[in-house]
């Protein structure tokens, strides 16, 4: 993943802290921020994530001429095979489409909070991997990236790192 | 307003409770603002027929950001330099859960005092959800 042009908009921060339920002021209302100690609205801890919006490969969103593997008139778009398939490979189906990957972990080091008028770009490279044997899931494979986003000015302003699983089967509940 | 450090002792601890009855909608809300429109977040027919789940499921970085409510509330706007998190298990709509920091260690770095938390999010069975650490300036 990497991201060019990740511009930090006012609206958007207050859509995500909405979202995860924070309706602290310095988030959304100026007039507030300026008589605290950040002076400004500034993003919430996670909100670098939301650079997937800005990047134009990212595979989990809907795509304009591209089919997609959510469900629309059949349960998925792209991996639901007809029905004559079905008898000799439904098994094989199960496993692999539920193997899309877990976020297992994620870790933000601030060099400094992000704000209103900030335009990030964002570059990713891969991290270490392994595996680990699991009752509930079967083997777990790990994979690593790590993606620093950088401010207009060339600053390094966040270091995300990320870690993904794939999962062997679907975790028991 | 950040926490002082002479007022903070190893072990001292704040929660809230981050969500109560996670909602489905809360977790669409997240997938338009985040970009992540991974269908097992939002999907149920894509969910129980084709990834073989029992229902959808919330991101784990919205569980990561509701968490995070928690922490600024304690540490304060602005004074995180590290947070960090591991997923342990899945969270579901219906779900009440509750975020907690607690005092590791305060330090000295670069002129700057610092805390070290330690970050647990349970359910309401008092699973574990989430595990973590944070660390943030203090006066």
């Amino acid at each position: 993943m990497a991201v060019e042009r990740f511009p930090v908009e006012a609206s958007h921060i207050l859509m995500f802290a909405r979202s995860i339920g924070d309706s602290n002021l310095i988030y959304s209302d100026e007039s507030h921020a300026a008589g605290t100690e950040v002076g400004s609205i500034i993003a919430p801890p996670t909100f670098a994530q939301a650079s997937a919006q800005f990047d134009p490969d990212y595979f989990l969103r809907p795509k304009d001429g591209q089919k997609w593997f959510g469900s629309g008139g059949t349960a998925s778009g792209t991996l639901v095979k007809d029905k004559s398939d079905e008898a000799d490979d439904s098994d094989d189906e199960k496993s692999g489409s539920s193997a899309g990957g877990l976020h297992a972990e994620q870790h933000f080091t601030y060099h400094r909070h992000l704000k209103p008028g900030d335009v990030l770009s964002g570059e990713t490279k891969p991290g270490e991997s392994w595996e680990k044997e699991s009752k509930r899931a079967g083997v777990l494979k790990f994979s690593e990236s790590i993606t620093e986003y950088r401010d207009q000015n060339g600053d390094l302003v966040v270091t995300a790192r990320s870690v993904g699983v794939v999962t062997e089967k679907v975790i028991e509940q | 307003m950040g926490l002082t450090a002479n007022e903070l002792e190893v072990g001292d601890s704040y929660s809230e409770v981050v969500v109560e009855d996670l909602t489905r909608t809360q977790i669409v809300q997240y997938a338009g603002a985040s970009g992540d429109y991974n269908p097992v977040h939002s999907d149920e027919k894509f969910v129980t027929e084709v990834a073989g789940y029992p229902t959808v499921f919330a991101h784990g970085m919205l569980t990561m950001g509701m968490t995070g409510r928690m922490l600024t509330n304690y540490v304060g706007d602005g004074r995180l330099t590290y947070y960090g998190v591991r997923f342990v298990n899945q969270v579901w709509p219906g779900d009440t859960l509750t975020a907690r920091a607690e005092v590791a260690a305060l330090r000295e770095e670069d002129g700057e005092t610092l805390v070290d938390l330690t970050i647990t999010t349970t359910n309401q069975d008092e699973k574990f959800v989430l595990t973590g650490n944070a660390t943030a300036r203090v006066d």
